[in-house]
């Protein structure tokens, strides 16, 4: 047994805190910065203040700013700034209340709707629905309806109607956490349900409830000031709702006295929410789309390398095996980059190879290879933020890389065919099977609706479906996984493409239907006279169906020949290595322990340290 | 690391059925009445295709799946239908490895952490679990400063490592590998499986390993059992099971698995072609 | 389907039930003897005995409550405390007003939102996009009254483009009606429009992302083809949001019309819960909670419709 050949040293530990990426985005700090200004003034109030909010002084009944009264004085005479700060300590006090309640009742709710499910979740669930089915200000109405109404009550309230907003997203994220095998992992280890629920389900659901709080809060202030705009609450405390309230009355001819509370009430909110959807932006996984300029940025990177480049990395690898015309596919010295912080990451890096009709390539090699990439920059369906650079690309003889967009994807359903690796996900759920085979037919193909409709069962019946009208009238998520690969096939090859390009088209499959499948297409290349540009990581897939083989690393190709010479004897050891790790040839157990135990008795032993 | 009794098996799972409610009134029969025996340091191959209930046996083990009927037995004693505090304490015994190396850490964790949690369960100091966790990552062939990372900055194949080491802490007898090295790319699944071996040597835990390949079951495991639709329709010495099978669904399923060897998987594909004739 | 659709009637029913229940006793805990509010605090105890009889408060809460829901059941929401005229009366005089303001909301934010989370999820990270992030963050956290108050203030009183406040009957004048609930309208709307127009974008970019779009794609079909597959799978969640958002509308409505004087059910409600005037505000919640209900129900027609997965459940 050797020892493992295995990259033991890591990358230098690189983590950035929440806290300290959040302090990186302008807008998250401009409102971080103002709601603590405004946490601040209110906290300060009894200091800040410079009278008592409630003291009247007639003289300044509707005045304007100044006379010591920076912001005038409302229609009963007090000092509007006073109010203001001493109305904040109010609204945020709320608001952190309904807050608190709200997460008290809806987090540990969502957390065990999740993770337990059935009748938890039933009844949970219904609850929340119903919650939200109620619209919460007429019920806050009843509460505060007659003479024993209190704030902190009220507050509470609203923290019960906002609490579903909690549970929908916990529950959503312990339910999906629940299903993760970490957790099976846990009870297997004997982790009690109570500390599953503390520790994992706790850390997951966490990030998304700091956004929601934020956001929570800022509702929570809009529907308080509501509350006191009509009217509810004491008239002696003073509110930010109360005011507008009084501002709304001298509309017409002070309309300075409802412009503070609105400032104030509108800053609050809006700084909160800001501060919700930076943090989203920070704890979401999604990758930010690169903006055009990176892209153009990245493809000036490809096609003129800066003067430091590695100079062998720039020349093209593998090699073309026809002459142009006779090519249903040639791809001269490709190269796919992406945007990256030091400008490009480039996945392939100056890629050759060519196909004739009738033909069968493989581009084989593992994940990062980067052979997925060149397939899909043969049908320039790279996913977003992906640009790729070639000498040349020709598709049946002829250069299409220099064409428009537009008309590289007339290209698509005509001349090219492409067959997906995952057969699930790649039809679409809410269109029947007919649908999605006979549209292309159709609106690509031209052809009427009721030849399309024969066509479509044609095709079915050809790749073996044995009742077409049944899988015709179905909906994906009703067949089987090996059926639904039969139906993509039956739609790559209905445009009768002179090039079929497959991802993977059998990884997701079992063993059984993998080999009726690749029997299938090698029927159909046969039939239809197609070049098969096949890309896999399964040298058997490629022992069984390809002619010739390129096999790819790092972006680039290392060996590329006929398939009997590439198995005979590789020519580089990286192609040895992956035709060796395939498992077929390699001795059994049987055959490792008796050379085991043959060996010194270095390892015997283990055993005994063991228990 | 001797069973109590010499002839009696460490696992035995005898007629075991397995129902899942889909709805009130459905039920599907995911197991329907299998056995199968693991010895002492015996790493015992379950091959099947998706939906043949490999993985439900597995899980049935780990009380993860509802037993409808039959027995498990572990080390003489029954834990078909052990709950609470005996399963719990069947974590000093029974492990796990799963498939995903990305879902089966819990990514707001350092690996640190995922590896201390099996041994704090019971009660171990922080010190002994410090000294554990560094030798399993030894074992497993990780630096020691990886527990203070978390799974997101290992690669598959070392995640998978990550989750070896955690099944390995509290020095079970049996670990339950449920594809294990599906995932992974070609060369590091290759490694995964020597390591798998190499610690079996190393600590005469038992595996019942759980595959849809067998070329990856014909390398590590002793026996091995073919199970098809809820059943087991093949059972035997690996070498035998997989080059010569008796059954004819193994045998379609042998000769449905590509070799990487054009000329060798020339045949077997004519092969394969005359059997779905005769079929 | 027939059993989705009565698994839904009933859950509506049972959900109306809870709240109506939910309500009544709540409300009589928060109000405890009514007759102060409603009658004033220079009211005699004689007087107030007088009404307490009138209006049955005398009697048993069980009782009480046995005699509303028995009326309520076939319709009958009793009368009011205050004016003595059935409760029914009230709320037909003035639910045309709030609907009217809501439906058409609801409206502007179906119409707005489809258009432009369809034009940004088309075009992510253009201008549009930036300015539809930037006003969702604003405008989803604002409430609607406050932006009531920016509206009446710059078009009405400012600009004098609409009439700043009351109400036009359509039977009166169809113009004058919509002109005097579009503002208030707007001001409702315009944080559903941002919501929904941002589900829907980012929905649609989820779906963008997609292996069968990509698929859809390779076969050829024209970019309109694949938009109207992308939309058709972004629509479910938009549609939700939509319909949580009729929930938020008639909420919000309720300040919405006492900025615009509107005659709707904000006024009684907040009339009826100053007085403790239970009979009315009974009524009012059982009827939103009703509207809400059926457009729930609504939503989960339509969902089946959009959606097999759904369907085959």
């Amino acid at each position: 047994m050797t020892a493992a050949p295995f990259p033991t040293n890591l990358a230098p530990v690189k983590r950035v805190s929440l806290l300290r990426r959040f302090m990186r985005k302008p807008a998250g700090v401009i409102a971080l910065v103002v709601m603590v200004l405004i946490v601040l003034s209110a906290v300060l109030a009894p200091w800040l203040a410079p009278f008592d909010p409630n003291l009247v002084n007639f003289k300044i009944t509707n005045a304007g700013p100044g006379n010591g009264h920076l912001l005038g004085g409302d229609s009963a005479g007090r000092d509007i700034l006073s109010r203001l700060l001493y109305g904040g300590q109010l609204t945020l006090f709320g608001a952190l209340i309904t807050c608190v309640s709200a997460v008290l009742i809806g987090v540990p709710a969502g957390v065990c709707s999740g993770y337990f499910g059935g009748v938890t979740d039933r009844i949970c669930t219904w609850i929340s629905d119903g919650l939200q089915s109620i619209p919460g200000l007429i019920m806050l109405m009843v509460v505060a309806a007659g003479t024993g109404q209190s704030f902190p009550v009220l507050m509470v309230v609203l923290g019960l109607f906002m609490a579903p907003g909690y549970f929908r997203i916990t529950r959503g994220r312990a339910m999906a956490v629940r299903k993760e095998p970490y957790i099976d992992a846990a009870r297997v280890s004997g982790v009690t349900n109570p500390r599953i629920l503390r520790t994992h389900m706790a850390r997951a659901v966490y990030p998304p409830i700091v956004v929601q709080s934020a956001l929570t809060a800022g509702i929570a202030i809009g529907m308080q000031a509501g509350l006191q705009f009509l009217g509810i609450g004491s008239a002696q405390t003073p509110s930010w709702g109360q005011m507008m309230a009084n501002g709304m009355q001298v509309i017409q001819n002070y309309p300075l006295i409802l412009l503070w509370p609105s400032i104030a009430l509108g800053l609050t909110i809006a700084a909160l929410a800001f501060i919700g959807t930076t943090l989203a932006d920070l704890i979401s996984v999604r990758v930010e789309r690169p903006t055009r300029r990176m892209r153009l940025k990245a493809r000036q990177l490809l096609v003129t390398p800066p003067a430091t480049a590695d100079l062998p990395n720039r020349v093209a690898s593998g090699e073309h095996a026809h002459r142009v015309e006779d090519c249903a596919l040639r791809i001269d010295n490709l190269r796919v980059g992406y945007p990256a912080p030091d400008g490009v990451k480039e996945v392939v890096r100056g890629v050759s190879l060519d196909a004739a009709p009738g033909e069968v390539l493989g581009i084989v090699g593992e994940s990062g290879s980067g052979k997925t990439q060149t397939m899909f920059s043969v049908l320039d369906l790279l996913p977003a933020g992906g640009t790729a650079v070639a000498d040349g690309i020709y598709v049946g003889g002829k250069e299409v890389g220099k064409l428009s967009t537009t008309a590289r994807a007339a290209l698509l359903g005509r001349s090219i065919g492409y067959v997906p690796q995952e057969p699930m996900t790649n039809l679409d759920p809410s269109y029947t099977i007919e649908h999605q085979l006979v549209e292309p037919l159709r609106h690509v193909q031209g052809m009427a609706k009721e030849d399309a409709r024969k066509r479509a069962r044609e095709v079915l019946v050809r790749v073996g479906i044995k009742d077409p009208e049944r899988v015709l009238k179905s909906y994906p998520h009703q067949i089987s996984g090996g059926m639904a690969q039969r139906v993509l096939i039956a739609g790559a090859v209905s445009g009768r493409p002179s090039l079929l390009v497959a991802d993977e088209p059998t990884t997701a499959l079992d063993v059984t239907v993998q080999a009726e499948v690749l029997e299938l297409l090698r029927e159909l290349q046969q039939e239809y006279g197609m070049a098969l540009v096949i890309v896999t990581h399964n040298f058997g897939v490629v022992a069984d169906i390809c002619d010739r083989v390129v096999v790819m690393k790092d972006g680039r190709i290392v060996e590329s020949g006929p398939v009997e010479r590439i198995f005979r004897q590789p020519e580089n050891p990286y192609t040895a290595e992956l035709i060796a790790a395939s498992l077929d040839d390699a001795e059994g157990r049987h055959e490792l322990d008796r050379a085991w135990a043959g060996a010194p008795a270095a390892h015997v032993g283990g055993e005994e340290d063991a228990r | 690391m001797t069973a109590p009794n010499n002839t009696a098996p460490l696992l035995e799972v005898r007629d075991l059925v397995v129902d899942y409610h889909i709805t009130r009134k459905v039920n599907f029969r995911a197991l329907k009445g299998v056995s199968i025996t693991v010895g002492a340091g015996e790493c015992v191959g379950l091959v099947g295709e998706s939906g043949s209930g490999k993985s439900t046996l597995g899980r049935a083990l780990l009380g993860l799946a509802p037993v409808a009927a039959g027995a498990i037995s572990f080390d003489g004693k029954d834990i078909t239908h052990a709950k609470g505090a005996a399963r719990r304490k069947l974590g000093n015994d029974i492990q796990v490895v799963f498939q995903d190396p990305y879902g089966s850490l819990d990514p707001t964790m350092t690996v640190g952490e995922v590896l201390a949690e099996p041994l704090e369960v019971v009660g171990a100091s922080k010190t002994q679990a410090r000294a554990t966790v560094a030798e399993m990552l030894d074992r497993v062939k990780l630096p020691g400063d990886a527990v203070h990372r978390y799974p997101s900055e290992f690669s598959g194949g070392q995640r998978q490592r990550i989750a070896i080491a955690r099944a390995l802490v509290r020095r079970p007898r049996l670990i339950v590998c449920d594809e294990p090295v599906s995932a992974l790319d070609l060369t590091t699944q290759a490694t995964i499986l020597d390591l798998f071996i190499e610690l079996q040597r190393e600590t005469g835990v038992s595996y019942l390993f759980i595959s849809h390949d067998l070329g990856v079951v014909r390398r590590v495991c002793h026996r091995t059992s073919v199970m098809y639709q809820g059943e087991i329709v093949e059972s035997g010495d690996t070498h035998t099971v997989t080059e010569e099978p008796n059954h004819p669904y193994t045998q379609r399923l042998l000769l449905a698995a590509p070799v990487a060897d054009p000329a060798k998987q020339a045949e077997r594909r004519a092969a394969w072609l005359a059997l779905r004739e005769s079929a | 389907m027939f059993s989705f659709i009565a698994k839904r009637l009933v859950s509506g029913i049972v959900l109306l039930f809870v709240v109506a229940t939910g309500t009544f006793f709540l409300a009589h805990a928060a109000i405890g003897d009514p007759t102060p509010g409603l009658l004033g605090n220079s009211a005699t105890a004689v007087q107030q005995d007088a009404l307490r009889h009138k209006i049955g408060v005398d009697r048993p809460l069980l009782t009480q409550f046995w005699d509303w829901l028995s009326h309520a059941v076939t319709g009958d929401f009793g009368t009011s405390w205050r004016t003595f005229t059935p409760v029914n009366a009230d709320l037909a005089q003035r639910l045309p007003v709030t609907l009217s303001i809501v439906v058409f909301a609801t409206l502007l934010s179906a119409v707005f939102g489809v258009i432009i989370g369809v034009a940004c999820g088309l075009r992510p990270g253009s201008v549009l996009d930036r300015i539809l992030k930037f006003a969702s963050v604003v405008l989803f956290a604002l409430p609607g009254y406050w932006v009531a108050i920016v509206l009446v203030n710059v078009f009405a009183l400012g600009l004098g483009w609409f009439n700043a406040v009351g109400y036009v009957d359509p039977v009166v004048s169809v113009g004058g009606w919509i002109q005097s609930i579009t503002l208030p309208s707007i001001a409702l709307a315009l944080g559903a429009i941002v919501m929904v127009a941002e589900q829907l974008r980012n929905g649609f970019l989820e779906i963008n992302n997609q292996d069968y779009v990509r698929t859809l794609r390779a076969r050829g079909l024209s970019k309109g083809r694949v938009t109207r597959h992308v939309l058709r799978n972004a629509s479910p969640a938009a549609l939700t949001v939509l319909a949580m958002m009729f929930v938020g509308l008639l909420g919000g409505a309720i300040v919405v019309e006492l900025v615009f004087y509107l005659p709707g059910i904000g006024q009684l409600t907040q009339q009826s819960s100053q007085n403790g005037n239970i009979p009315v505000l009974l009524g009012l919640t059982v009827v939103t909670v009703v509207f809400v209900v059926v457009i729930n129900f609504l939503l989960d027609l339509v969902l089946g419709w959009v959606n097999p997965k759904v369907r085959d459940r």
